[in-house]
Order: C-alpha cells, then sequence, then structure tokens
C-alpha cells in the first residue's frame, strides 16, 4: 500500500502530494500521514471532494489518513480489529451452529469450507469456541472432525460448550478438543479477545 | 518578561489596542500615522508581488482615516535565486503603488534571506478629529466589506496550481487594489470606525472592533462576498494554514448559525492579503457610502450586518 509521509510539510503540499497519487491509480488505498490539523482538514476534504473515502486515525502527534478510491465502501471506526489495541488481540471464533447460513446443504459446505480454510490462515485464532449445534461439529459423526484437528494442532484452543453437547446426546462422544463452561465461555467473549461469530 | 511601553499622553492609538496602525499627536489639527508590514510572495509575478505588498501596508494607513506621505521598502532576499531583474520587478510594483497612494517613497532596507519577504513601513497623516479606530463601533451601526472574501483560499490554490486564469486575475485585481477611495469616502461620511481585513480573516479584525468597542458585531452571511473561485478552492483543501489557526483562536467569541456552520467558519477566518476595510458607519449613511465605494473601484462591496450592543461577541447567521 502506498505511504505519502506529509510530516512537517506546509499546505498545500499534503493535498498536492495527495493528489498526485490518487491520480495515479485506478483505484485502491492509500494511506497520507499528516502532521497537523490544516493539513489533515484539507487533505480530507480534497480526497472526499474526489469521491473517495477517508478514514482518520490518531497516531503520534498527527493522523494516518487512510484513503480509499475506487470502492463504494467505507472503513468505518468500529471495524472490529481498526483500532491499534484490538488488532493487538488475540482472536476468538465463536461458532453457533453445525451450518454456516441458514441453507441446510449450502450451510455444510460452507461450515466445513470454512474450517479447513481457518486451519490454513496465515493468522489462525487463539481460541475456537462451538455452542450450541455447533458442538456437532467437534462431536462423533461430524465430516469436520480433520480440519477442527489441524487446528488443535496448530496450537489453537478448540472448546465445546458441556451443556450442549448433553443437549444433543453427545456428551461423551466429543472427538476433539477439551469440553467448557458457561464460565469460560463469558470470560473469552468479554475480555481480552477479539471475537468473530459464525451462526 | 513582559513587554513595557512607557505611557505617552500624545500617543493616540498604540500597541495596547490591537489597532491597524499606531498614532502620535503632533498638533492640534494633525496626527501622524505609522505601521509596518511585509509578507511572502502569494504570485509568481514579481512585479504583481510588489503591487499587492505595497497595497497591503498602504492599507493599514487608510484603515486609520490617514492618507500615506513617505514609505520606506521592507527587503529580504535569496540572492542566488532571485535575478536583479525580478527584485526590480518588485520594487517597481511597489513604488507604483506608493506614488497611486500619493505618498513618497524615500528609500528602504534590504537583507539576504533564504526566504523572500517584501512590504513597507509607511507613514501616514490624519486629522485627529476624523481618526477611525476599531473602538467606535455604535451599537445600530451598518457593517460595510470593501471587498471580498477568499484570498487565502484562492492565493493557496495559485500556489498549488490549481486556479483557473480567471480566478487567479480576479484575485490579483482585489489585492492590488487600494483602500484609498474607499478610505477616502468613508471619511467624507463621517465614519470613526474601521479596520482592514488581513491577516486574522473576518473573524480575527471583527472581533478586534467587538473587543475594543465592547459591542456585537453580527453578520449575514449571505451578504458576505467571496471571491470567485474560492468556494473551488475550498473544496480542494487549498485552505491556507493561517485559516485553520485562525479558527483556533477565534472560535470561542464566534457564533455561527449560518447554514453549514463548519465551512462558514474556515471562510471568516481565511486570511487575507491586501484585503478590504470592514467599516462601521450610521445606518442612514450606509447606502450612500455603498454605492460610492462600489463605484469608485472595489465593486464587490457589500452590506454584510450591523452592530449591536453585547459583550465582544460575532454572530454570523
Amino acid at each position: 500500500m502506498t505511504v505519502i509521509d506529509c510530516n512537517k510539510l506546509a499546505c498545500p503540499e499534503p493535498v498536492l502530494k495527495t493528489k498526485a497519487a490518487l491520480d495515479s491509480i485506478e483505484e485502491g488505498v492509500i494511506t497520507v500521514i499528516v502532521d497537523n490539523m490544516a493539513a489533515k482538514e484539507n487533505v480530507t476534504r480534497f480526497a472526499e471532494g474526489q469521491g473517495c473515502t477517508v478514514s482518520p486515525k490518531a497516531a503520534g502527534e498527527g493522523w494516518d489518513l487512510t484513503i480509499a478510491k475506487g470502492y463504494g465502501c467505507e472503513l468505518p471506526d468500529t471495524m472490529p480489529g481498526s483500532s491499534p489495541e484490538a488488532r493487538n488481540l488475540p482472536t476468538a471464533i465463536l461458532i453457533l451452529s453445525d451450518k454456516m447460513g441458514a441453507d441446510d446443504k449450502l450451510g455444510d459446505v460452507l461450515m466445513r469450507a470454512f474450517l479447513s480454510t481457518l486451519s490454513k490462515a496465515t493468522m489462525p485464532p487463539a481460541k475456537v469456541l462451538f455452542m450450541n449445534s455447533g458442538v456437532l461439529l467437534t462431536a462423533e459423526g461430524s465430516e469436520a472432525i480433520e480440519d477442527i484437528e489441524a487446528l488443535a494442532v496448530l496450537g489453537v484452543e478448540v472448546l465445546s460448550c458441556g451443556t450442549c453437547l448433553d443437549f444433543f446426546g453427545k456428551k461423551d462422544d466429543l472427538k476433539v478438543g477439551a469440553v467448557t463452561n458457561m464460565f469460560d465461555t463469558v470470560e473469552t467473549l468479554t475480555e481480552g479477545y477479539r471475537v468473530t461469530t459464525i451462526r | 518578561m513582559k513587554l513595557e511601553i512607557p505611557v505617552d499622553d500624545s500617543v493616540l492609538i498604540g500597541l495596547h489596542t490591537g489597532d491597524d496602525a499606531g498614532v502620535r499627536l503632533l498638533d492640534e489639527r494633525t496626527a501622524l500615522v505609522q505601521t509596518v508590514d511585509f509578507i511572502s510572495p502569494v504570485v509568481d509575478d514579481p512585479y504583481t508581488f510588489g503591487q499587492i505588498a505595497a497595497a497591503n501596508s498602504l492599507s493599514d494607513v487608510y484603515a486609520m482615516g490617514g492618507a500615506p506621505i513617505t514609505a520606506l521598502n521592507v527587503l529580504a532576499f535569496p540572492c542566488k535565486e532571485l535575478s536583479r531583474e525580478e527584485v526590480t520587478a518588485i520594487l517597481q510594483g511597489g513604488a507604483d503603488k506608493v506614488a497611486e497612494a500619493g505618498g513618497a517613497l524615500l528609500g528602504g532596507h534590504t537583507v539576504e534571506s533564504p526566504e523572500l519577504f517584501y512590504g513597507l513601513s509607511v507613514t501616514g497623516l490624519v486629522d485627529p478629529a476624523k481618526l477611525i479606530s476599531n473602538a467606535n463601533a455604535r451599537p445600530g451601526d451598518k457593517l460595510i466589506l470593501t471587498k471580498p472574501l477568499g484570498a487565502g483560499m484562492v492565493s493557496t490554490a495559485v500556489k498549488g496550481g490549481m486556479a483557473s486564469p480567471s480566478h487567479t486575475a480576479e484575485m490579483v485585481r482585489s489585492m492590488t487594489t487600494l483602500n484609498k477611495k474607499a478610505a477616502e469616502a468613508m471619511s467624507a461620511v463621517g465614519v470613526r470606525c474601521a479596520t482592514d481585513i488581513t491577516g486574522f480573516g473576518l473573524i480575527g479584525h471583527a472581533a478586534g472592533i467587538a473587543r475594543e468597542s465592547k459591542v456585537s458585531l453580527i453578520f449575514e452571511w449571505e451578504r458576505v462576498p467571496l471571491l470567485p473561485g474560492a468556494k473551488e478552492a475550498f473544496s480542494l483543501g487549498m485552505v491556507a494554514a493561517g485559516a485553520y489557526a485562525n479558527r483556533e483562536r477565534w472560535q470561542g467569541v464566534v457564533e455561527v448559525t449560518a447554514k453549514n456552520p463548519e465551512e462558514t467558519l474556515l471562510y471568516a477566518a481565511d486570511p487575507q492579503t491586501s484585503g478590504g476595510l470592514l467599516i462601521s458607519v450610521a445606518p442612514q449613511e450606509a447606502e450612500r457610502l455603498l454605492e460610492e465605494i462600489k463605484s469608485t473601484g472595489t465593486p464587490g462591496a457589500a452590506i454584510v450586518g450591523e452592530v449591536a450592543s453585547g459583550d465582544a461577541s460575532l454572530i454570523v447567521r
């Protein structure tokens, strides 16, 4: 990604550098580093005037302005993991169903593909939590056991809800990972993890 | 450490009021007006820059109701980057404006500097009975602005190569126009309060009037003239850093109720080079004075608001 360092530059230089960078791409994302309010507001106004989306983040004495050109999407500040604090947190994935989405057949395929891809991800999660019918994936009869075992081998903590296993009559049929209780689940969801939920 | 200035009864206007120039009484019918100002280039053409810098320096005398009599050049420039011809052109631009103002250029002082600066120290005379200051606005007065705002934005766009030739020409025309005729017209109708709009923008200089006159100034934003190209420059991010600094400094005394308040505040904070006069005039004289000013070289002048009793605040509505 292109990074334009506009530290110590006086107006209108930051805008001119931003313009040159945006003019050189059809679409894409650039980051403009500014160290004063005038440059921040001018670059933002210029880029927005050109139809780009600007996401400012405080960085040191100034701001990093992430400018997306050509995409119809936004980079909201509340996007999971967008703040530096959240980015450094370990990830936990909460799986609430044995299928991904509503359609049974497609849901099956997607869930299998998800778990298999997850084990090959560059940044695998710290924890995967299976709840509700999600526990059917870790118990006897699941076709995803191998993929989930691959995750466990990577050091991913695989946890299944004891109450849920009990409910589905699979209490003694857990094939991969450990059983967890609601106390641990609440701790994971509320403290120290960036949680992504799959239903 | 605090700057200590000895009290002198003959000083009618000194440092403490933040006015445009200092004024010292010479005799019952004569007071001396003195000012100095210099600026960095706002345009590429050296002769034009000289004219603008001189018009900007002379303006402070006009804002006090005075007439310039003498002037001295103040020039700092990088010897290796500027040719003799360019330096001569700058000084010629200044000399021509001093002559147009009716003053005599007596000399000046030049130093080498990594950056180019040019301006003038100007001395003028004023009848103390007709002295104009920023402390004499009265509730009920109308406010006339003699030149459109937006010069800071358009000149930033010029610097960035993002101003159209016609917008640049219009800005140059405004900046090279002396406030001479407008000042003569206001003195003729007995105006006692005015200031020129320069680096602090409309809000900064208007705040000076509000503070020193102990009044509130109310601006009708739809009537405030803007240079052509100012809005384009604004949306291209061509806003001078000075506008943000002015906003920071004065936003506490300004209440903006006009639509697009953030945008409006930046226009009102835009620093002007060789800007117009902001005149506080008795309501019954306002229309007549406006017509006179419009017909003598500054057709963009407008009545932009009025003075109300108040607490040194500004309202932009």
